[in-house]
C-alpha cells in the first residue's frame, strides 16, 4: 500500500493517516446513524459519504497531478472566484441540516456545496503567494496589512453568513502563514492584543493593568516599530474595550449562552448547557475501552446531538473510549506532524506556505472540534477533518490533501 | 527570501511542533480526565438518561376464611403511568389518555395535584384500566411512547361487602401515613396500596409484600424504547398469606338474613377457642369499591350517610346492654355468694319495688311472684334483679365487674376497638356527673341500665364465658395470631354456670320470652335485652334490640356463641334472637352436614304450618324421664 502510495506521492505516510481516519470517520457515520429512532437522513449518511469519498479520491489523484506552478498561477484569480461565490451566498444562501441558522450553502440545481471551504483553500493558496513574493519577512504592522486585508474578506464574508467555526478557520490559516513566513511573535501578540484586551475589558482593573503592560512592550520593542503603528495598537486596544459591551450585547442571545455555558455548563442544562452536557456525558461513559461499536446508548438513544456532523468525536468517545480517543487523536497529531516535517523540508517558500495555511486551517478545525465535545472551548459549528458527515467539507479536505503530496512530490 | 533559509525553517518547524503538542497534550489530558478518573459518575449520569425506574407492586397476601375458602385475593389489572417529564407535557398526554380512559375532572386535577408534589415520579394515571384500554392503549403506541402499560395486581373481594367490616378497605398511603412507625420510608413509597381499616390495616405488614423495581430505557424526549433488564432490577415478593377464623358461607348467610332496613351488629365465636366466626355490621359497603380509588361521590356518601356505613358496630358501637347484662349481675351475686342458685328474693314481684324516695318499677306491671335465679333470667324480673343488687351493693358490684373486664377493650385483632363503658368505682359519677352516687344506682345497674355501655363484641365475650367454664379468652380473626392479649375469668364454680345456664336455657323454653326463636336440631340458649336510648325514652324510636345465644348440639359442648344488636329494633325477644337462631342453626347445620333449611326457628315452622319440639325441650324431657 505504502508502496503503491509512494509512487504517486513521495509522503505515503501522510496520505496513509489521512487515508485511515477517512476509513474510521466513515465508521463513525455509520454508528452515528444506528439509533433507536432511526431517521433516514443520518442512517444513511454513510452511504452518501461513502459517495463522497470515492469522488474525493478521484479529486485527489487529479489534483495530485497537477503541477505546483500551476496553483501559484490560479490562486489569485482562485480566489476572486470564491470571494464572489461567497458574496452570492448571502444573497441566494441556504442553511442545511444541522446547520439551518446559517446561509452557507449554495445550490446548482440538486448539488449543494459551501463556498466557504474553497475559499479557505483559495485563500491559502492566495496569502501564500502574496507572502512568498517578498524577499523580507514582515517587520513591522504595516507589512501585515496587506495580508490581514486578504484574510479579511472571506473571513467578514463567513462571518457575515454566521459561520463562526470558518472564521477561526482563517484565523488559524493567517496566524499559522504569518508564522511561517517569519514574522516576529511579538508582532502576532500585537495583531491579537485587541482581542485580549476585548476579553480583559470584563473588569476595568485588569483591563488598565493590561493597557499599561501594553505602553512597556511597546516602549522595549520601540526601535522595531514606527510611532504610528504603536499608536494604532493603543488605540485599537482602547477601542476593543470601549466597544466590548455593545459587542456583547450584538450577539444573539445563543451565542452569548455557548459562551456563558463555555464557563459553566450547569447555566442552562436544558438549554445551551444540554449539547455540551449530553456531549461529556457521552464521552466519560464512555470509559477506557467503551461501549462498543454501535453500542452507545446516549447516541442510540438521541441524547447526543448532532452525532454525525459536529458531535461524531463524541460517538467515538462513548463507543471507543479512551482508547479509540486515543488512536484518532495520534493519527491526527501524525497527520498534522508531517505538514510541519514537509513544510520545513520544502524549499520552495510558496509549498511552505500552503503547507502551513492546511496546516494552520486544520489545527483549528481538529483541535476546536474536539475540545469542544469536551468542554474545552466554546461550542462552535465545526466539522471534524475527515470525520464529519459533509460532502464539501471531506471533498475540499482530500483536494488539499491532493495539493499537499503534489508539493511534496516536486520537492 | 532569507526567512527560507533551512535553519530557519527547522527553528520555526520546531516551534509549530512545540505548539501542537501542547495542544494534543490538551486534548489528551481532557479526554483523560473525563474518561478515565470521572467516567464512574459520567456513566451514572448515562444510564440516569436512558432508564426510568418504575416500582412494580407486589400482589397482597390472600385472605382465607377458617374452610380455606378465598376471601381477598387478586386479579390481573391494568396499570397506565406516564413517565416524569415536565407538568405541561405530562398533562397533555393525560389528556390524550382520555379518550382511552375514563377520567372525571376531579380525577385529572387531583393528578395534576399529585404531579405538583412529586414532579420526578412517574405518574399513575389509573391503576385499574380495563382490558380493552389497555389493549387499545397498546395499539396506539406509537402515539403514546411516554406512556407505559402493564398487569398490576387487582385486590378482589369475592364477596366484599359480606366480610368488609372484617376486612376493612385498602387505599393509597397518605402523605401523613408515610414515614409514621408503620409506615417506615425504607419500606414504603407514594402511591403504594396499603390497608387502611380492618384486616387489611391490622395485618398490612404480613400482606403487603415487597414491590419489585423495573426499569425501562427511554431516549432523549422520554420515549419507552423498551425494557431494561439489568441486574439492578428486581421482581417483588408477594404478601403473605392470612387464615381467618371467620367461616365466609356464615358471613354470606349473615348478609343475607339481616333485616336490610336495619342498622346493627352479628358476632359469633366459636366458645372452644374464642375465635370469631363471623363478625358483621350493618349497613355494610363493598371494599372493592376503594380498589383503584374510590369514586369521591360514594365516598362522600359513605362519610356522610347518617347510617354510617363505613362503622364498624360490632367493635365500635356502644349499646346499653339492659337485661342481657343481668346474667352479669347475678355472676357477680353468686361469686360473692350472696345468694345461691335457688334462692328466692325476700320480696316477691308485683310490678315494682319501693326503695328509698323512689318506685322502681318492674318491666311487667303485673309482677312475676316469687323466682329462684333460673327463673328471674328466664322473666328477666327486674324487681329481683334490683333486690340482687342491693344485696350486692353498689361499691362491690362496681368492683366486681370492672374486674370481669366490662371496661376494657376485648383486644380482638383488628385495628379499631371500643372498650367497654362502666364505672370503676363513685368517682366516676363525680367526674362525669359531679354528684356522688347513692345506693339506688345500684338499682339501675344490676338490670344493665345506668352508665353502661358496651359492644357487641364485649357481650359476645361474656356469653362465650358463660358458654365455657366462665373464662373467655380474647376473641382472634387471625389462625396463627402471636401475643394475643389476655382473655378474662369470672370465678365461678360448675354448679353456678349450670345454674345461669339453666335460666338461659329457659329463655328460650316453652314459657320463655324467645321460645319462639328455639331450634328443631340444636340446643339453643340465651337471654335478650332492650336497652333503652335516648330517641326510645322520648317515645321517638324503637329500644335497641339484643340477643345473645349460645347452642349446640343437644346434650353436648356449645359450639357457637351469637350475640345479635339491633339499633331501634324493638324487643330483643321478637327481632333480634330470630337472627341469632338462624345464624346458629346455618352454622351448625353446616359443620354437621345437614341440609341448610330457611325455615329454621320455631316461630317459622309455625308459619308454613310445620311443628317441632324443640331440642332443649326434648332434652329437658328425656332428662326428667331419666
Amino acid at each position: 500500500m505504502l508502496r503503491v502510495l509512494e509512487r504517486w506521492v513521495v509522503d505515503g505516510r501522510f496520505v496513509l493517516g489521512i487515508l485511515l481516519l477517512s476509513f474510521f470517520g466513515i465508521a463513525m457515520v455509520y454508528s452515528a446513524g444506528a439509533v433507536n429512532t432511526p431517521d433516514p437522513v443520518v442512517t444513511e449518511a454513510w452511504r452518501r459519504q461513502l459517495g463522497w469519498f470515492a469522488i474525493a479520491i478521484v479529486t485527489f489523484s487529479l489534483v495530485a497531478r497537477v503541477a505546483l506552478r500551476w496553483w501559484e498561477w490560479i490562486a489569485i484569480p482562485a480566489y476572486v472566484l470564491t470571494l464572489v461565490l461567497l458574496a452570492a451566498t448571502l444573497v441566494v444562501g441556504t442553511g442545511v441540516g444541522t446547520a439551518e441558522s446559517t446561509t452557507s450553502w449554495l445550490a446548482i440545481g440538486s448539488l449543494r456545496f459551501q463556498p466557504s471551504e474553497l475559499a479557505k483553500i483559495a485563500t491559502v493558496l492566495a496569502l501564500a503567494r502574496l507572502l512568498s513574493a517578498k524577499d523580507e519577512p514582515p517587520t513591522g504592522l504595516r507589512d501585515l496589512l496587506a495580508p490581514g486585508v486578504m484574510v479579511a474578506l472571506p473571513l467578514g464574508l463567513v462571518m457575515l453568513q454566521g459561520d463562526l467555526g470558518s472564521g477561526m478557520a482563517f484565523i488559524g490559516l493567517l496566524y499559522a502563514m504569518l508564522y511561517w513566513a517569519g514574522t516576529p511573535p511579538f508582532l502576532l501578540l500585537l495583531v491579537a492584543s485587541p482581542v485580549l484586551g476585548l476579553i480583559l475589558s470584563f473588569d476595568t482593573r485588569i483591563w488598565s493593568g493590561y493597557i499599561v503592560i501594553l505602553f512597556l512592550v511597546l516602549y522595549l520593542y520601540r526601535y522595531r516599530l514606527f510611532l504610528y503603528e504603536s499608536a494604532a495598537v493603543i488605540l485599537v486596544n482602547i477601542a476593543a474595550g470601549a466597544i466590548a459591551m455593545p459587542l456583547w450585547n450584538s450577539l444573539k442571545p445563543y451565542q452569548q449562552n455557548r459562551l456563558l455555558v463555555f464557563l459553566d455548563p450547569a447555566v442552562d442544562p436544558r438549554g445551551a448547557g444540554y449539547n455540551l452536557m449530553q456531549s461529556k456525558v457521552a464521552i466519560g461513559s464512555g470509559g477506557l475501552t467503551g461501549k462498543g461499536f454501535l453500542e452507545g446508548t446516549q447516541k442510540r438513544f438521541d441524547f447526543l446531538p448532532e452525532q454525525h456532523t459536529d458531535f461524531i468525536f463524541s460517538v467515538i468517545g462513548e463507543e471507543l473510549g479512551f482508547l479509540g480517543v486515543g488512536l484518532a487523536l495520534l493519527l491526527f497529531a501524525y497527520v498534522l506532524y508531517r505538514l510541519v516535517k514537509m513544510a520545513e523540508e520544502a524549499n520552495d517558500p510558496f509549498a511552505g506556505l500552503v503547507l502551513f495555511g492546511i496546516f494552520g486551517v486544520w489545527v483549528v478545525h481538529i483541535f476546536v472540534n474536539i475540545g469542544m465535545t469536551v468542554g474545552l472551548v466554546p461550542i462552535t459549528g465545526i466539522p471534524l477533518p475527515f470525520m464529519s458527515y459533509g460532502g464539501t467539507f471531506l471533498l475540499t479536505s482530500w483536494l488539499a490533501v491532493g495539493m499537499v503530496a503534489r508539493l511534496a512530490h516536486e520537492e | 527570501m532569507k526567512t527560507q533559509h533551512p535553519h530557519a525553517r527547522r527553528r520555526r518547524a520546531q516551534g509549530a511542533m512545540i505548539g501542537l503538542f501542547l495542544l494534543f497534550a490538551g486534548l489528551f489530558t481532557a479526554f483523560f480526565r473525563v474518561q478515565v478518573l470521572a467516567s464512574s459518575t459520567y456513566k451514572l449520569r448515562a444510564e440516569e438518561n436512558r432508564l426510568r425506574r418504575l416500582d412494580v407492586p407486589a400482589p397482597r397476601g390472600t385472605i382465607f376464611d377458617r374452610n380455606g375458602r378465598i376471601i381477598a385475593d387478586n386479579v390481573p389489572s391494568y396499570a397506565v403511568t406516564v413517565l416524569p417529564a415536565s407538568r405541561d407535557s405530562v398533562m397533555a398526554t393525560v389528556a390524550q389518555l382520555r379518550t382511552y380512559i375514563p377520567l372525571t375532572n376531579l380525577q385529572v386535577s387531583r393528578l395534576d395535584a399529585t404531579l405538583r408534589s412529586y414532579p420526578r415520579q412517574p405518574l399513575v394515571v389509573t391503576a385499574d384500566a380495563g382490558l380493552e384500554a389497555a389493549t387499545a392503549l397498546m395499539e396506539r403506541r406509537a402515539e403514546f411512547l411516554n406512556v407505559y402499560v402493564e398487569m398490576r395486581p387487582h385486590r378482589r373481594y369475592t364477596d366484599g361487602p359480606a366480610v368488609s367490616h372484617v376486612l376493612g378497605y385498602i387505599g393509597e398511603i397518605t402523605a401523613e401515613e408515610l414515614g409514621t412507625s408503620m409506615f417506615p420510608r425504607e419500606e414504603y413509597q407514594q402511591g403504594m396500596i396499603v390497608g387502611k381499616t380492618g384486616i387489611e390495616r391490622q395485618y398490612e405488614h404480613i400482606l403487603q409484600g415487597e414491590s419489585g423495581v423495573r426499569f425501562v430505557e427511554v431516549d432523549a424526549r422520554g420515549r419507552i424504547v423498551g425494557d431494561f433488564s439489568g441486574s439492578t432490577s428486581r421482581p417483588g415478593v408477594s404478601g403473605g398469606d392470612l387464615r381467618l377464623s371467620v367461616d365466609l358461607e356464615l358471613q354470606r348467610w349473615i348478609h343475607r338474613i339481616f333485616p336490610k332496613d336495619k342498622m346493627g351488629s352479628v358476632v359469633a365465636i366459636d366458645p372452644t377457642d374464642g375465635s370469631v366466626l363471623a363478625l358483621y355490621s350493618a349497613p355494610t359497603f363493598d371494599p372493592n369499591e376503594f380498589v383503584g380509588g374510590i369514586d369521591p361521590e360514594l365516598w362522600q356518601y359513605l362519610n356522610t350517610d347518617p347510617s354510617k356505613p363505613l362503622y364498624n358496630r360490632a367493635v365500635l358501637g356502644l349499646y346499653p346492654p339492659a337485661s342481657a347484662w343481668k346474667l352479669a349481675t347475678a355472676a357477680i351475686g353468686l361469686e360473692l355468694g350472696v345468694i345461691e342458685p335457688h334462692d328466692q328474693m325476700p320480696i316477691p314481684c308485683t310490678g315494682g319495688l319501693q326503695y328509698g324516695n323512689r318506685y322502681w318499677r318492674c318491666w311487667r306491671p303485673g309482677g312475676h311472684g316469687s323466682l329462684d335465679l333460673a327463673g328471674a333470667i328466664q322473666h328477666s324480673c327486674d324487681v329481683w334483679f334490683y333486690q340482687l343488687g342491693i344485696k350486692i351493693g353498689l361499691e362491690r358490684l362496681l368492683r366486681e365487674a370492672t374486674d370481669f373486664g366490662f371496661s376494657r377493650r376485648c383486644g380482638i385483632d383488628l385495628p379499631e376497638e371500643k372498650a367497654g363503658v362502666f364505672p370503676a368505682g363513685p368517682e366516676f359519677w363525680e367526674s362525669r356527673f359531679g354528684y356522688t352516687p347513692n345506693e339506688g344506682e345500684v338499682l339501675s345497674l344490676a338490670i344493665g341500665q345506668g352508665p353502661n355501655s358496651q359492644t357487641p363484641l364485649k357481650m359476645a365475650q361474656f356469653y362465650t364465658a358463660l358458654a365455657r367454664d366462665g373464662s373467655a379468652p380474647a376473641p382472634s380473626l387471625f389462625i396463627g395470631r402471636q401475643n394475643e392479649p389476655e382473655g378474662w375469668t369470672l370465678k365461678l364454680d360448675s354448679a353456678d354456670l349450670a345454674a345461669l345456664r339453666q335460666g338461659l336455657r329457659q329463655v328460650t323454653g316453652l314459657g320463655g320470652t324467645a321460645y319462639m326463636s328455639s331450634l328443631e336440631h340444636w340446643d339453643l340458649i340465651g337471654k335478650t335485652g332492650t336497652g333503652q336510648n335516648p330517641l326510645s325514652l322520648q317515645g321517638l324510636a324503637l329500644d335497641h334490640a339484643w340477643f345473645s345465644a349460645i347452642a349446640g348440639p343437644p346434650g353436648g359442648d356449645p359450639e357457637i356463641v351469637v350475640t345479635v344488636l339491633v339499633e331501634y329494633g324493638g324487643g330483643g325477644s321478637a327481632v333480634a334472637a330470630p337472627i341469632a337462631a338462624k345464624v346458629a342453626d346455618f352454622y351448625l347445620r353446616k359443620k354437621y352436614g345437614m341440609l341448610i333449611e330457611t325455615v329454621q326457628t320455631l316461630r317459622e315452622h309455625a308459619m308454613v304450618g310445620r311443628y317441632f319440639t324443640p331440642a332443649g325441650q326434648r332434652l329437658q324431657q328425656q332428662r326428667e324421664r331419666r
